[in-house]
């Protein structure tokens, strides 16, 4: 509210400048020192490698994006309905809550090999996107199940609500802010988990997502399109981010109070 | 206007219980001893201010009545039915609204938790938004209202059931003073149209001698009554009554009890 008309236009301005400022230091760089195109090429080439690439790219784009989804998807069911179960029960919680704890601290990567001994290539990747977009949907969801405002659970005890009825009425509508939170959280590592485990699979020589394009590319030192395929990535990373993020907002805007904050 | 008023003067200090706390104690695990043999009674049809400085354990008394805190010694008769929504209201110092739900399905929330129809309940939370001063706004979100709207639609929930015996723990101790006195007023009113036993804990003493016909003073560490005043009022109690000299003379007293009150809680 308190930014006018023309802070509006600069607060999109200037990052789009600065993000032109860099390309155009990249540019330079490589031109000023000659740098051959398969050791670092200008970001003009990069961008005409992504068009005379894209039958290949976008196909690989394709099946990143789908593991991601796919993955989110499961994670964010997952998740929530463990977390709904967790907060009925202290118990249930305590006694597999270090489980989940165990699997998010261990390195996707670390992982991933045995994965693709025990499960099929796609099923592998799915399976590690999976975990690591599972636990932030998993503890952000639960932390909001359990810190209801006090008094509004005094008034559901007051009028004898059913414990279904505090679930449904009370408890999922409190948790909806910092479940949107797990959410974009969960959003940007099942991306990094799908390209984590397409690398691990790509290096046995199977796969076909985006990560697995630039192993291929690496190996027969083709720069440009690994930068194309990096490109693809981070916008995709980007887009995902921006989505969930449009998602809270349009979720929340009526009545979160996050939602007045950012107009500020 | 007449029946309220002749039926508050006409309330009778020897009114049989609404509720009963005796010999009361509640102490908690950490060792705080908040109330130590409270006695006190509710009667039926009475406004009873419970005036006590902050940390007295009025509140808590307040929510044993409610039945949301158990007593650790001592009993609660409750001579209204079942410690439930449909006979006790209830109103936190804190709006205490659902922020995602509209203010209608905010005031309607004890009559669909208690399997009231749809429609049904629709209608008397529509008939209570509009009882106290809030119709149009049923479709706001809480958000969009100010601190004393809020508090109107808290007020909306807890009478929507059209409760028995309505607790009120510090209500308008958040609010500013011209909010504060509007909401005293309308408060008078929907009692009188309603009729229902008010319990009212507030550590203001200009407010509980304008609002109520008995006051009791509380003292702290532990919690326990020390002393008790009845209010009189002649006529109504309008803006008018804040004017008169008895009502300055009864404001004096309640200060010099909780005044005394104060002295008698301070840690030894």
């Amino acid at each position: 509210m308190r930014l006018g008309h023309g802070a509006r236009i600069l607060s999109w301005a200037m990052p789009v400048l600065a993000f032109a400022g860099a390309l155009l230091a990249w540019d330079l760089v490589v031109r000023l020192n000659g740098i051959p195109p398969f050791i670092l090429p200008a970001p003009a080439l990069v961008a005409a490698t992504l068009v005379s690439d894209w039958p290949i790219l976008s196909a690989s784009l394709w099946v990143t994006l789908r593991t991601t989804l796919e993955a989110l998807v499961v994670a964010t069911a997952g998740g929530v309905a463990l977390a709904v179960v967790f907060a009925q029960s202290r118990w249930i919680a305590l006694s597999f809550y270090p489980f989940a704890v165990i699997l998010q601290v261990t390195p996707i990567i670390a992982i991933a090999p045995l994965l693709l001994i025990y499960l099929s290539p796609d099923a592998a990747v799915l399976t590690c996107a999976f975990v690591v977009a599972f636990f932030p949907v998993l503890s952000n969801t639960l932390a909001g199940l359990t810190s209801v405002d006090p008094n509004l659970r005094d008034l559901f005890r007051l009028n004898r609500a059913s414990r279904l009825a505090e679930l449904l009425r009370l408890r999922i509508p409190a948790a909806l802010p910092s479940f949107l939170v797990g959410l974009r959280i969960a959003g940007g590592l099942a991306l990094i988990g799908a390209i984590v485990a397409e690398i691990a699979a790509g290096s046995s020589g199977q796969g076909s997502g985006l990560a697995y394009r630039i192993v291929e590319a690496g190996y027969r030192l083709n720069v440009p399109r690994m930068f194309a395929a990096l490109a693809l990535i981070s916008i995709a990373g980007v887009v995902i981010y921006g989505s969930l993020a449009l998602l809270s907002h349009v979720l929340l805007r009526r009545w979160h109070d996050s939602t007045v904050a950012r107009d500020g | 206007m007449t029946s309220g008023a002749s039926r508050s003067a006409a309330t009778p200090l020897a009114a049989p219980a609404a509720i009963s706390l005796i010999g009361v104690g509640k102490s908690y695990p950490s060792g705080t001893q908040a109330l130590d043999g409270l006695d006190l009674v509710v009667r039926q049809g009475e406004f009873l201010a419970l005036l006590g400085p902050s940390g007295c354990g009025k509140s808590t008394a307040l929510r044993i009545m409610a039945g949301l805190a158990a007593p650790s010694s001592g009993t609660v008769e409750r001579h209204i039915g079942a410690a439930d929504g449909a006979s006790i209201g209830f109103v936190f110092q804190e709006p205490t609204l659902m922020p995602w739900a509209r203010v209608a399905a905010n005031v309607r929330l004890p009559l669909d938790l208690a399997g009231v129809g749809r429609a049904e309940a629709r209608r008397r939370a529509e008939e209570m938004i509009e009882r106290v001063g809030l119709a149009g706004f049923g479709r706001a979100y809480p958000r969009e209202l100010s601190g004393g709207m809020r508090m109107r639609v808290s007020l909306a929930r807890a009478l929507v059931t059209r409760p028995h015996l309505l607790l009120m723990d510090e209500p308008f101790a958040a609010l500013d003073e011209i909010t504060r006195f509007r909401l005293n007023d309308d408060l008078l009113a929907l009692r009188a149209a309603f009729g229902c036993t008010i319990a009212f804990v507030t550590h203001s003493t200009y407010e509980s001698v304008y609002l109520a016909d008995r006051i009791v003073v509380m003292s702290g560490r532990p919690g326990r009554v020390t002393d008790e005043i009845v209010v009189e009022a002649p006529g109504p109690r309008t803006a008018a009554f804040r004017g008169t000299a008895g009502y300055a003379e009864q404001c004096r007293r309640a200060f010099a009890a909780v005044a005394g009150a104060a002295a008698a809680s301070e840690p030894r």
